[in-house]
Formats: structure tokens, C-alpha cells, sequence
């Protein structure tokens, strides 16, 4: 039965992939990208409601493990998944009228975009932490020709840079996964199942604690670089400023998570072996210096893509923080933040997708008065930035206030740290949106009508996490930060 | 010691050097030649661990790695660089004496950070461990010093080359589906640089990346 629902799962991205390959010129293609993007969710849905039901379970001969932990980032990235396809439907058609995108990009831009549903959920679901690997260089690949889809000089660079420093980067996260399994080989003995995590889980205890440290080292910094974390965050800000905006939302919203998930399943595995906390300070010091680099750099954007790029790092800096703090309460926060961070921020680009393309620039200084010209638009992107913000009652707020007081409790020093950089951010982001929201405006009108409704669900989302969380996803999140210890 | 440790220990020898020579190889075509028979080293060191540890599945990525990297990957660099004309192109490097020696301290660093898994690898692989990692990390150095796409890409190939090295040596190979996909992975990549490649130069009508430096923030 899990067999049958993973493969549902998975098969209808793989399949959206295929179809799209083939009709993707055709008219209706970007609806045929939002069907396969919405049978996904249901997929997602219907496992989902499954392992909460009855647990973590393993399939395809211990291949793929769902538990509360990845079926939750599952659920969200199909989600997203679909309403980003929602909202590139009119945002697309509209760079084609304005000749920004031709038929065959657009082609490719369709089918890479199931591709790379299918690799992140590969890559979240997978059991063989070799298979993570893959499915995240999968992810990667089919990326990083949509970050140079409009085959601009800027966007060709930032793929450019995308591919190599990720490339870079995920090579090293290679190296860690063999020591992990020269190390497990030791235990567990030849053969398959010497990277499952699984059996890994449980032997962890028994894993040469100095090839571990070695392993978690080349894993860190090399899921990181794709996380986002500074120093390693230099490709960050440009593929984000230079992609087509709904490319923008998905890296931002899901790649990042997923390759943190990578990092969580390594730091389980560590912790178990080691027995001290030397994983988690190094969780937290990346974080935390991905948090302060992150807000120092928010106030010199010029470029409204790559201000909220900034802002990505800043919030899966402080994601990882908390993940490093440990602890039940620190996890649970890190979970939710990922949650309604994932949800504000690609409501952020979708709203800044449209209001870009109004404007017909990305340089704030020439995008003004949105209100006037598009109310919905105006306030999307006003609400998205006080939720992203931290403002009460947005879920951030809850969240955010969740990760101080532990670090106040825990690590009482990082606590000014924390709260000068969100300060920092908060001072840069709101004086930069604000003229652009409010004022007069020289923007026009688009001739297809932007799709607003993900904007405000997912903000609503974020409102209803902030205001009430219901008992039982209060429950899920409990679990799966007990499984992450 | 056996003669087949000591085969293996020749052949992981002649991959560091190999990775030496393309730190400081400036002509294109002959830093593909190079991958290619870093690629048959491999190969050849993968076949003799098969045989003196009999695991019948790196035979098998033996092949793949025979077929992948020693046939493929190069015939496909090859048939680019002569499509992009940049086949006789020679590189600029700018202080190959210092890359040399930076290339040295990597390789102290790497047999250093390597020495306490080395102590608990057993069996006839012992030791290689730190020799896998000093060719991924010089490869790494060969990427920061290059200013030309192909070259870089070339690094970024024999740097997957280290990291397969690791894998068969210290642990006697990866599960088979986990290779597959690696090389699954790597082949794609090689494709998309191609299809890169054609783009750089068809908006900048050059290979230097030093066009492509303009993203700052300032």
C-alpha cells in the first residue's frame, strides 16, 4: 500500500516531466504543468494522512523511509509545487507578450519544472543516503538551465556560477557520504544496506566516532552550499535575481529546505555517534553567520529579486541555528519556520513577479506605488513583507519568538546578535518596500490577469499557523522534532 | 606486501601526478587527453581491487568507468572543442610554480586530514584514502586558477574522478544503484556544459569567464 502511494508520488512528477517534454509547446501546456503539479499534491496528501495514521514506514525494499520528519516536507514542496505552477501560468504568458521567452524556452521551462519536483522529492523521501545525493545533483541539473532561461549576459553568469559552485559544493557533500559509508561498512558490513538511513539510525551509536566528524564536515559545507549558508552563499543572490520569478520562488521556498533536510539526516546520525554537540555548534555557527552577513548585506540591494534572495539566507541561517540548538522545543520552532518561511516567501515572489513586471524593472528605486495601480498586488506583497518580517500574527512571529527565547535560555550571547540583525533586516526590508507599495505609480497594466489567489492563501496560512495551530499538526511537529532529537 | 597492493599503490601514485600535470597543463586538448587517461588509471585500479577482493560489482563499475570516463566523457569534450574551434586554444596561467607549490601544501593537508581514517581502513587499501582526497582537492585548485570554461569543467570531471577513487578505496565501491546514478548525474552535467558552453559564446563570443564577473553587489 505504501509502495503504491510513494509511487504515485513520485511517478506523476516523472510523468508530468515526460508529457510536458512532448506537448510542452503546445497551448494548453501550462495547464497540463498545473494538473500533473496538482495530482502530485493529492499524492502527497494521501501519504501524508497514511503515515500520520500509522508511522514511519519503509518502501521499495528499504530504498525509500517516509516518517513525520520528511512526509511534512513533502506535503509542503508538492504544495508549493502547485501554486507556484498556479502563478507562473499568467506570469509566463506575460513574459511571452513582452517577448522575454520564446515557445522552446518555455518548452523546456514547463517540463524541467515536474523534473524538478520529481528530484526533490526523490531526494526528500529517499531512504539510501546515496540516492539523496543523486536526486540533489538531480535537482541542481534541472535548475540550472532555468536560471538562464532568458539567456541574458547577467542570467547566463548566475547559472553559470549556480552550476559550478553547486557542483563544487555537492561534490564535497559525495566525499562525506562515503566516509559515512566507509564508516558504516565497519557495522553493518558490505552491500546495500550500509547507506540506509535507516539501518544507519540504528546503529549509530556503534559508528567510528572520528570518521563521523570528518563525514558531517564535507556534508555540511557541502548540502550548504546549497542551503544557502555564508560563505558559501555567493551563487544564492544571483540565481534568484536573474531566474524567471516562479524559478525564484521554488529554489527559495523548496531547494533549500530539502538540502537542509539532507543535513538533518546526517546530523541525527553524528549526534548518535559522537554523543557530544559538536554538530550542532557548527550548525550554529554557520546559522549564525549566515543571519548577521545576511542582514548587513539587505540594506545595499538595489535589485528587488536579490533583497529577498538576502532574506532567504537570513531566515535559513536562523532555520539552522535553531536546528543546531537542538532540543525539543528549538526543533519544533526550526520546523515551523521552515514551514511558514518556505509559504511567505514564495507568496513574496509571486507578488514580486507581478508587481516586476508591471513596473517592467527589478530596481526598486523605479517600482512605486503598486496600491494605485493593483491593489491586490500591493497589498500581496505589503502583507508578504510584514509576515516575512516576523509581525504578529503572522506564523514567523511565533516562530522567530519561539528561536530567541531558547537561545536566550540556551546561549543567552546570541541573543543581542539575533536580535540586532532582525532588527537590521527588518529596518531594510520595510524602507524598501514601503515607497513601492504606497505613492504615486508609473507602472501599466498587463494584459493577462496575475493569479493572486497562492499569494493570499499561502498568507493566510501563515496567519492561521500564527493565530492557532491546530492540535494535531502541533502534534506532528512534536514528533518530528522527537525524531530529530 | 603483495604485488597487488604494490600495483595499486603504483597506480594511486600515477593519479596524483596525473592531477599535478593538469594543474599545470596549459593546451586544452592535451588536459583532455590527460582526464582520459586519468580515467584508464582508474579504471585499471577499480578492475585490480575486483580481482584481488573478488566482489563481483566493481567489476562492473570497472567497465562503467572504462566506458564513462575513458570513452565517452572525452570523446564528447572533443568533439566540442573542435565544434567551439577552441581546440588548440593555449591558456594563460599566471604562476605555475606557486600553483605548483600551493598544490603540494593541499596534498600535505589532505594525507593530515585523512591519517586517522587511514589508520582504520583494513586490508590492501590502506593509505589511499589520503591520495583520493589530495586529487579531489587539487582538482578543486585547478577550477580556481582557470579563467576558461572548458578547463574548469575539465576540473570539475576529474574531481568526480577523486571522489570515484574514494570510493573504491576506501570502501571497496558504492552500492551499484547509488553508481549508476552518480554516473547518471555526471553525464548529464557533461551535456548541459556543452549546451552552456554554446550559449557563453554565443553572448559574450568567448569562453573566458572573466566576461561573466559582473554580478557584485556593490
Amino acid at each position: 500500500m505504501i509502495d503504491l502511494q510513494l509511487l504515485a508520488l513520485l511517478l506523476t512528477p516523472l510523468l508530468g516531466g515526460g508529457l510536458l517534454a512532448v506537448f510542452g509547446s503546445r497551448r494548453w501546456a501550462a495547464e497540463l504543468n498545473a494538473l500533473m503539479s496538482f495530482l502530485t499534491f493529492a499524492a502527497s496528501v494521501a501519504l501524508t494522512l497514511r503515515v500520520v495514521e500509522a508511522g514511519p514506514q519503509v518502501a521499495f525494499g528499504e530504498q525509500f523511509f517516509i516518517d513525520q520528519f520528511n512526509v511534512f516536507l513533502v506535503a509542503l514542496t508538492a504544495f508549493i509545487a502547485f501554486t507556484t505552477s498556479l502563478f507562473s501560468r499568467p506570469y509566463m504568458r506575460v513574459e511571452q507578450d513582452h517577448g522575454r521567452l520564446s515557445t522552446p524556452m518555455l518548452h523546456l521551462y514547463y517540463s524541467m519544472y515536474q523534473l524538478f519536483t520529481f528530484a526533490m522529492l526523490v531526494a526528500l523521501s529517499a531512504n539510501n543516503m546515496g540516492i539523496v545525493w543523486v536526486a540533489m545533483e538531480a535537482a541542481t541539473l534541472t535548475t540550472v538551465l532555468l536560471v538562464s532561461l532568458y539567456r541574458t549576459p547577467a542570467s547566463l553568469e548566475a547559472a553559470w556560477k549556480y552550476f559550478i559552485l553547486c557542483g563544487v559544493g555537492i561534490a564535497l557533500a559525495l566525499f562525506g557520504t562515503i566516509l559515512l559509508y566507509f564508516a558504516a561498512e565497519r557495522v553493518l558490513g558490505q552491500g546495500g544496506t550500509a547507506l540506509l538511513w535507516t539501518h544507519l539510525n540504528e546503529v549509530k551509536g556503534e559508528l567510528e566516532p572520528t570518521v563521523l566528524k570528518l563525514a558531517f564536515i564535507f556534508l555540511l559545507v557541502g548540502y550548504g552550499t546549497k542551503i544557502g549558508l555564508v560563505p558559501l552563499h555567493s551563487w544564492l543572490p544571483d540565481a534568484h535575481a536573474e531566474g524567471p520569478t516562479p524559478v525564484s520562488a521554488v529554489l527559495s521556498g523548496l531547494l533549500l529546505n530539502v538540502a537542509l533536510c539532507a543535513v538533518m539526516r546526517s546530523k541525527v546520525l553524528v549526534d548518535g555517534s559522537l554523543g557530544t554537540h559538536f554538530a550542532g555548534n557548527l550548525m550554529m555557527g554557520f546559522g549564525l553567520l549566515s543571519v548577521v552577513v545576511a542582514a548587513l548585506f539587505l540594506s545595499r540591494q538595489k535589485d528587488i529579486k536579490r533583497m529577498f534572495a538576502y532574506s532567504s539566507i537570513e531566515h535559513m541561517g536562523l532555520i539552522t541555528f535553531a536546528f543546531g540548538m537542538g532540543g525539543k522545543v528549538a526543533t519544533f520552532a526550526a520546523l515551523l519556520h521552515m514551514t511558514v518561511h518556505s509559504l511567505t516567501k514564495s507568496a513574496i515572489f509571486f507578488a514580486v513577479g507581478h508587481a516586476v513586471q508591471k513596473a517592467g524593472t527589478q530596481q526598486m528605486d523605479n517600482i512605486r506605488g503598486m496600491l494605485q495601480i493593483s491593489p491586490t498586488v500591493g497589498w500581496g506583497l505589503m502583507l508578504g513583507t510584514f509576515a516575512i518580517l516576523g509581525m504578529p500574527p503572522f506564523g514567523v512571529f511565533a516562530s522567530e519568538f519561539l528561536i530567541i527565547t531558547t537561545a536566550m535560555h540556551d546561549y543567552p550571547w546570541t541573543t543581542p546578535i539575533l536580535l540586532i540583525a532582525l532588527g537590521m533586516a527588518f529596518a531594510a526590508i520595510f524602507g524598501k518596500v514601503q515607497p513601492m507599495v504606497f505613492g504615486e505609480t508609473t507602472a501599466k497594466p498587463l494584459p493577462h490577469p496575475p493569479a493572486l489567489l497562492p499569494v493570499f492563501a499561502h498568507l493566510l496560512l501563515v496567519l492561521i499557523l500564527g493565530l492557532y495551530m491546530p492540535p494535531y499538526l502541533a502534534d506532528w511537529y512534536r514528533q518530528a522534532a522527537a525524531l530529530l532529537g | 606486501m603483495s604485488y597487488t597492493v604494490q600495483f595499486i599503490n603504483l597506480l594511486a601514485a600515477i593519479l596524483l601526478l596525473i592531477s599535478f600535470a593538469m594543474l599545470s597543463q596549459r593546451r586544452i586538448l592535451s588536459l583532455i587527453n590527460l582526464f582520459a587517461w586519468q580515467g584508464l588509471v582508474l579504471s585499471v585500479s577499480t578492475f585490480v581491487v575486483a580481482y584481488s577482493t573478488a566482489q563481483q560489482h566493481l567489476y562492473f563499475s570497472a567497465a562503467l568507468t572504462l566506458l564513462l570516463k575513458v570513452l565517452v566523457l572525452p570523446w564528447l569534450l572533443h568533439r566540442l572543442i573542435r565544434k567551439l574551434n577552441v581546440r588548440w586554444d593555449v591558456e594563460t596561467l599566471i604562476n605555475i610554480p606557486a600553483t605548483m607549490l600551493a598544490g603540494i601544501a593541499l596534498v600535505i593537508f589532505a594525507f593530515n586530514l585523512a591519517a586517522p581514517i587511514s589508520q582504520l581502513a583494513e586490508g590492501i587499501t590502506r593509505g589511499l584514502i589520503g591520495i583520493a582526497l589530495a586529487s579531489v582537492l587539487l582538482s578543486l585548485l585547478m577550477m580556481l586558477t582557470r579563467r576558461k570554461a572548458v578547463t574548469q569543467v575539465v576540473g570539475f570531471l576529474a574531481m568526480e574522478n577523486g571522489l570515484f577513487f574514494a570510493a573504491t578505496s576506501a570502501t571497496h565501491g558504492m552500492p551499484l544503484v547509488v553508481e549508476l546514478g552518480i554516473a547518471l548525474d555526471v553525464l548529464v552535467a557533461t551535456f548541459i556544459f556543452g549546451i552552456f558552453f554554446f550559449q557563453i559564446r554565443e553572448t559574450f563570443d568567448s569562453l573566458d569567464i572573466t566576461h561573466m564577473e559582473k554580478l557584485k553587489d556593490d
